[in-house]
């Protein structure tokens, strides 16, 4: 790293080629690459922020009995925990934030199809995230309920559970915005000759990604309304008491929710399928399987959300529908996950930043879906359901999974829109700190799981202590590792050296544009005339 | 680096189209509710719909078939570049959704005159299903009533823009899509006012 | 879809004429004792209704293919959200 005093973002690129720098040019911006950068940071933050919150809970699990806090900071801690990390990160992180800097230079275009609606998603989100945050330090204190807000007790408790939901109710609005204008944007704003068969496949990702915002957040801003009527009017529709059905909430809960789950993998698996043929130096293997899985798996996803339910008091026919119906997910799943093996297949691998973090996500969820096998089949559920085998399981697919898919993004992207490099050196050690803390907290939360440790629980059986210590320090591991990641990135990004044109020899068309890009993206109308994976006239700068 | 204004109608109404998706499917979650608590208390869902007023919710009906028929007739007109008849037919959208709204109001107030709001007295007294059928009354009812209200306010908005002009017969999306948003919200009433008025 | 397509407003009242009219025999068809089919009936009726008002008050008899396609996918998902619900009500 030569040059470390901080210097103007290169010139003519959107950083400034509108003239415009104050930051009311950014959060009034309706540039999809500044909006995405507005999304990064904010979700970023959270991510940050979550973290944190995590941390606290296993220095709380570290040993039976009170450790730092009491049990109702616990419940409250374990909630906000949640609600930050699926509301406002894994949601809204990859379609918000790199779906919006990448996705429209990728199919050709100069922008999204509705540049001021994408402005007011953003906003929705901020005023949906800052009405979360208010509800923590207001009215009865954060919420206690667990971020699935499960009723009898949400309808009951004295915490903040209204204002929480309403500002959630804002984020998935402005969820479905984005939905709305990705999918309008792939299909009418496509350059010429980028037909549906040279999309990349991060675009494809977030195609099928867009429709499950589209068809599935309507259910959860429903769910969402009828907790406040619950709460507010007394509507008693969730209340045995007065005729209500609680497994009527679980249904229309988990009918969004489930599906919510595709949207955080979907756009990680197409990250992936980016970055991998790059790094291999080959076309992808089953371009049209893997474009094709990703429609498929949000097609099935929407069929199994009764898997959540297994012990609810559902019907046992249901259980059966559900638990067979969930099997079918892991088909277009493992379509995709041969389909990378086979792309490294004899490739020429460079294994840099990205390409480490894009291959722990293949092995990591790997394990994450076959853990969720686990707990698909209705008999080993029953065992392991609430346990915190459940919680290593999502974790290995929202931490490992997606998680590990926006380190990737971040050191695969993000350079090209700062026209810096970061080290790389760092960068891999952060990596393996990450992946080695990573496997320790959770794999010994899978086993803790499998040995009866229930969820949620602010104590436990002595005979746990000694994992849950393993498991505590596996979180220090992995939180050093994040902490050596920011601040490298970060130095790159803001102080590192500049460099021009295709620094890791991709072949879709954003690699195609100057660095950083300028403002409405492309110098000249884009004429497309191969796929997104033919490296033959492509090299590294 | 200055390009025309984009403009795509074509795109504006697929998004259109995709939001009233997400539209059909906000009161699906009411309309599933519905059948299950429907198939749980048939008997209960019986009397309570017998206590709503048909007649009524059959004006409402009329009413709001009208003004549908209004915001589109105010689309064919804005197309013939007849700016007038266009902004008086949206007019009358208005003016129907006006009374579709006095309608609710005498409605709900005589429910509520009646003891018979979500978590009165008058229910919790009287059989569970009762309650329930009352509740999601009041759910969809006042969610569809805010539509409503809400599509107003959007065809007035677009009343004014097609007076300064900028709306008009060569530029029409806007209320295109507004009028699409109207139709929405008649098409919601359409199962609504069988659902809960009629058919028991 | 491409192109702009005029609805007549003889057609628009046409169908308006029609919408009443389905309007008042459900309304007479559930005040007669039919039983279970009263429900069928109704929501029969009131598939047409919508049916009409999207064809032709939406226009979506003059789109393309792809709109259509995408109103389908729409209702499909919605009856399988129902749809699978009742495999627990139906069975508890």
């Amino acid at each position: 790293m030569d040059s470390l005093e901080p210097t103007q973002p290169l010139n003519n690129s959107f950083w400034n080629d509108t003239g415009k720098t104050g930051i009311t040019s950014w959060i009034f911006s309706t540039d999809h690459k500044r909006i995405g950068l507005l999304y990064f940071y904010v979700t970023f933050g959270f991510f940050l922020t979550g973290v944190l919150l995590g941390l606290l809970l296993r220095i709380e699990l570290m040993a039976p009995g009170r450790t730092i806090m009491g049990p109702q900071t616990y419940n409250a801690l374990f909630t906000v925990h949640g609600v930050v990390m699926i509301f406002l990160f894994i949601i809204p992180g990859i379609p918000g934030a790199f779906g919006n800097l990448v996705m429209p230079i990728q199919v050709g275009a100069r922008d999204v199809a509705f540049p001021r609606l994408n402005l007011l998603s953003w906003w929705l989100y901020i005023i949906g995230a800052l009405i979360v945050l208010t509800s923590l330090f207001s009215g009865g204190g954060a919420p206690d309920t667990g971020w699935t807000f499960y009723v009898p007790f949400s309808s009951r408790t004295g915490t903040n559970v209204s204002l929480a939901v309403f500002g959630v109710f804002i984020v998935g609005f402005s969820s479905i915005l984005t939905g709305v204008n990705f999918v309008t944007t792939i299909h009418r704003l496509r350059a010429e000759g980028m037909s549906w068969g040279r999309l990349p496949l991060f675009t494809w990702s977030l195609y099928a990604t867009a429709w499950v915002q589209i068809l599935a957040t309507p259910i959860l801003a429903i769910t969402l309304v009828l907790i406040m009527a619950e709460r507010l009017l007394g509507t008693g529709l969730f209340d045995p008491s007065r005729g209500g059905d609680p497994v009527m909430y679980q249904h229309l809960f988990w009918i969004y929710s489930h599906p919510a789950v595709y949207i955080m993998i979907l756009p990680a698996m197409g990250i992936i399928s980016d970055i991998i043929p790059v790094f291999s130096r080959k076309p992808i293997f089953g371009y049209k399987m893997i474009a094709f899985s990703s429609i498929a798996i949000a097609a099935a996803g929407s069929l199994v959300w009764g898997h959540h339910m297994f012990t609810s008091g559902m019907s046992d026919t249901a259980v059966m529908v559900f638990s067979f119906l969930t099997f079918i997910v892991a088909i277009p799943s493992a379509i995709k996950v041969f389909n990378w093996i086979s792309t490294l297949y004899k490739g020429s691998i460079s294994l840099e930043a990205p390409m480490l973090f894009a291959l722990s996500f293949i092995l990591l969820f790997s394990i994450g879906g076959l853990s969720g096998l686990i707990l698909g089949a209705a008999a080993t559920d029953v065992h392991v359901h609430d346990t915190h085998f459940v919680v290593g399981h999502f974790h290995y697919v929202m931490f490992g999974g997606t998680g590990f898919a926006i380190f990737a993004a971040m050191h695969y992207w993000l350079p090209k829109f700062y026209g810096r490099r970061y080290a790389e050196k760092p960068a891999v050690v952060a990596w393996a700190l990450m992946f080695t803390g990573f496997n320790v907290l959770y794999f010994t939360m899978q086993v803790l799981g499998m040995k009866g440790m229930p969820r949620r629980y602010y104590d436990y059986l002595p005979e746990f202590a000694n994992l849950n210590l393993v498991a505590t320090i596996g979180s220090w591991i992995l939180a050093a590792g994040l902490v050596i990641m920011v601040v490298n990135l970060f130095r790159g990004l803001w102080w590192g050296v500049p460099f021009e044109g295709n620094p890791w020899g991709g072949a879709s068309l954003e690699w195609t544009v100057p660095t950083p890009p300028p403002t409405e993206n492309f110098i000249e109308e884009p004429v497309v005339t191969h796929g997104p994976y033919d490296f033959s006239n492509t090299e590294r700068s | 680096m200055s390009h025309p204004e984009h403009k795509d109608d074509i795109g504006a109404k697929l998004g259109m189209w995709l939001f009233l998706f997400t539209e059909l499917l906000l009161f699906g979650g009411l309309f599933l509710l519905y059948a299950v608590y429907l198939k749980r208390y048939p008997h209960e869902f019986a009397t309570g719909g017998t206590q709503l007023n048909w007649v009524l919710g059959s004006a409402n009906t009329a009413i709001l078939l009208t003004s549908s028929l209004c915001a589109a007739m105010a689309l064919t007109a804005l197309q013939r570049h007849e700016m007038r008849r266009a902004m008086a037919l949206l007019g009358a959208t208005i003016f129907c959704a006006a009374g579709f709204m006095v309608i609710k109001y005498v409605e709900w107030s005589a429910k509520i005159g009646h003891g018979i709001y979500p978590g009165s007295e008058h229910l919790k007294a009287g059989p569970p299903g009762e309650s329930i059928f009352f509740s999601l009354y009041f759910l969809s009812t006042g969610i569809h009533g805010l539509h409503v209200l809400i599509g107003a306010i959007l065809l007035a908005w677009i009343t004014v823009k097609i007076k300064s002009g900028e709306v008009n017969g060569d530029n029409y999306i806007l209320l295109e899509n507004g009028a699409l948003y109207w139709h929405l919200v008649d098409l919601i009433w359409i199962f609504i006012f069988p659902l809960y008025y009629l058919i028991l | 879809m491409s192109e702009q397509h005029i609805v007549s407003n003889k057609k628009l009242t046409c169908i308006w004429l029609i919408l009443l009219v389905l309007t008042t025999l459900t309304v007479a068809i559930t005040r007669v004792d039919l039983g279970g089919y009263k429900v069928f009936g109704a929501l029969t009726i009131a598939c047409v209704k919508a049916g009409l008002v999207i064809a032709v008050f939406m226009h979506m008899k003059y789109e393309g293919k792809l709109l259509r396609w995408l109103l389908f996918l729409a209702l499909v998902t919605l009856a399988i959200f129902i749809g699978l619900t009742f495999f627990d009500v139906l069975y508890r």
